[in-house]
């Protein structure tokens, strides 16, 4: 079980969490202006890397907040979380 | 290829058995074929060996990472069955299935397929009356799938608590010709008999990129072992799948998944069926070895760690121990995780891609192994005729964005 670093209360087991998949993935501003690529890429196309990935979680049995983080998918390492909301950490693209 | 018989057997019994060869060559790779594959599972071998045998094309390469057979073909729990609810995923597993039930002789290679029933376990009112559409979907489309009653269900299946558990059975749904086959058999079987034809498979050696040419069609692979040729590429790499597309530009509508399996310590036959149950999350069948083979839902996260969490597996062994009580006694022998590439919708892709001369076969998720001698076959026929097979034709890449999602999914028969 991975042990999660909720940036509002802390290191939790993961049972308490919800995962969100990737991360930075806003809603079009103007979604009828779009394409149907644009469309299925925002909906479907995801970057999957194999080594660090910013993705959403859910503390879902905590403080129910969504917040982000980085982590190597590798090795399953929690590189650093961060609030919702804030740009994604400067960390390279991948650990591997 | 030396031919397995009883004859053969029982001939070279008699030499002490010393004069058998290795099943497959371990060759170098050429400078050019007419076809790469990439990935050397039950997938790519399977398109390897249909393209000799049904397309005459033997100029082709399976080009491997770790070993054949090494990734999700070695490690799931074996599954056939292909009662899924949609028009289109009946049509491509049924394939299969026909397929698997004339597969060891096609390859002179005992795959074990075992037709011992696939029973899905109904818990409440939701399930049965999924379960008695799909029965219903299924008789359209040719495809055996029957309800059984909770008391038919304890008579077919006889270990099964069906009343003192929290999600008491109701009833189940059966498909006879469904079953199990040896995972490690089916690569080694299209491996011998891929090979037998004349392609070649390289083991340990990854694709580290796909070349394209100044009009962008495939020019090759770059690998560990160098820069291979080749106008036509097919991905079959499954967890890896968003990877290596992404050598050639490209963007898949897939996520990697960590997904667990464990089997017991083996024992006498004590089970006769493959059990599964969606609602409470477990898969049970027992293996020729006597291992009670027991595979669990996916990890929440991606992942292409091939290991996952041990509340996962807790949380399908305290189901399976409500279901089959006296397996409380049994002991675990071993568990391990495999990678499962994740469609939106929970079908694959099995078509062409944007990139001319490259061609993918994938996300195949939880269940694919059932999959391997149809996917392989129609894989080959869209590689070969550069077009889909009528079968696999729904499956393209381009469904997502034109809307024409396959959702089994939704379809609640996302298991294995
Ligand atoms: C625990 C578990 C249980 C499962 N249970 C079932 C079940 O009961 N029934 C069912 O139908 N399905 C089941 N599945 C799903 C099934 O295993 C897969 O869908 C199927 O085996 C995929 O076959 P494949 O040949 O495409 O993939 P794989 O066997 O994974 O082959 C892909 C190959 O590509 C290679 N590769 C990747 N990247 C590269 C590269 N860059 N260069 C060279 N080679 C590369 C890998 O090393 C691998 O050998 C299960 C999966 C798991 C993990
Ligand atoms: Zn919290």
């Amino acid at each position: 079980m991975l042990i999660i670093d909720c940036p509002w209360c802390g290191a939790r087991p993961e049972i308490e969490f919800r995962y969100g998949g990737e991360a930075h993935i806003a809603r079009p501003a103007d979604p009828a202006a779009m394409s149907d690529q644009e469309w299925a890429d925002f909906l479907y196309n995801r970057t999957n890397p194999k080594g660090l990935h910013a993705e959403r979680w859910r503390h879902i049995h905590g403080c129910g907040r969504y917040f982000n983080a980085v982590r190597d998918t590798v090795s399953d390492f929690f590189v650093t979380t961060y609030k919702a909301g804030e740009p994604r950490p400067d960390i390279g693209e991948s650990g591997k | 290829m030396q031919k397995f018989s009883g004859f053969e057997l029982f001939r070279r019994a008699l030499g002490g058995h010393k004069s058998w060869q290795p099943q497959w060559r371990n060759p170098e790779p050429k400078a050019e074929y007419d076809v790469i594959i990439v990935g050397a599972g039950g997938h790519g071998l399977a398109a390897a060996y249909y393209l000799a045998k049904e397309h005459g094309i033997t100029r082709v390469a399976v080009i491997e990472r770790g070993w054949l057979g090494g990734g999700n073909t070695g490690r799931n729990t074996t599954i056939v069955r292909s009662n899924y609810l949609f028009d289109e995923s009946a049509a491509l597993y049924e394939h299969a299935v026909k397929l698997w039930e004339g597969l060891s002789t096609d390859l002179n290679y005992n795959v074990m397929y075992s037709a011992r029933g696939v029973l899905m376990l109904a818990h409440n009112h939701h399930d049965e009356i999924s379960f008695k559409r799909h029965v219903h979907a299924n008789r359209l489309n040719g495809v055996d799938n029957e309800w059984l009653s909770a008391e038919q269900v304890k008579e077919f299946c006889p270990p099964l608590n069906i009343r003192s558990m929290r999600y008491p059975i109701i009833g189940g749904a059966l498909q006879r010709r469904g079953g199990t086959a040896r995972h490690d058999a089916v690569a080694w079987g299209f491996a011998r008999a891929a090979d037998s034809r004349g392609v070649d498979i390289i083991q340990n050696c990854e694709v580290t990129g796909i070349r394209r040419g100044p009009g962008g069609a495939v020019e090759g692979v770059e690998t560990s072992k160098g820069f291979i040729r080749a106008k036509k590429v097919g991905v079959s790499a499954a967890g890896h799948t968003s990877v290596v597309m992404a050598m050639a530009g490209v963007r898949m509508p897939l996520e990697s998944y960590p997904l667990q399996a464990l089997v017991s310590e083996p024992v006498k036959p004590a089970f006769p069926t493959v059990v599964m149950s969606n609602t409470i999350h477990a898969y049970i069948s027992q293996s020729d070895k006597g291992e009670m083979v027991i595979g669990a839902g996916t990890d929440a996260y991606t992942s292409y760690s091939q290991r996952g969490a041990l509340h996962v597996t807790t949380h399908t062994l305290d189901a399976i121990c409500e279901l089959v009580p006296q397996f409380r006694r049994l002991r675990m022998l071993r568990n391990w995780g495999g990678i499962v590439d994740v469609t939106p919708d929970r079908s694959p892709i099995i078509a062409k891609t944007p990139v001319p001369g490259l061609y993918v076969n994938c996300g195949w998720g939880t269940g694919g192994f059932k999959a391997t001698p149809g996917s392989g076959n129609v894989f080959a026929h869209t590689i070969a005729r550069d077009e889909p097979h009528k079968i696999n034709a729904p499956f393209t890449l381009e469904r997502f964005r034109d809307g024409f999602l396959i959702d089994e999914a939704a379809a609640a028969a996302v298991a294995h």
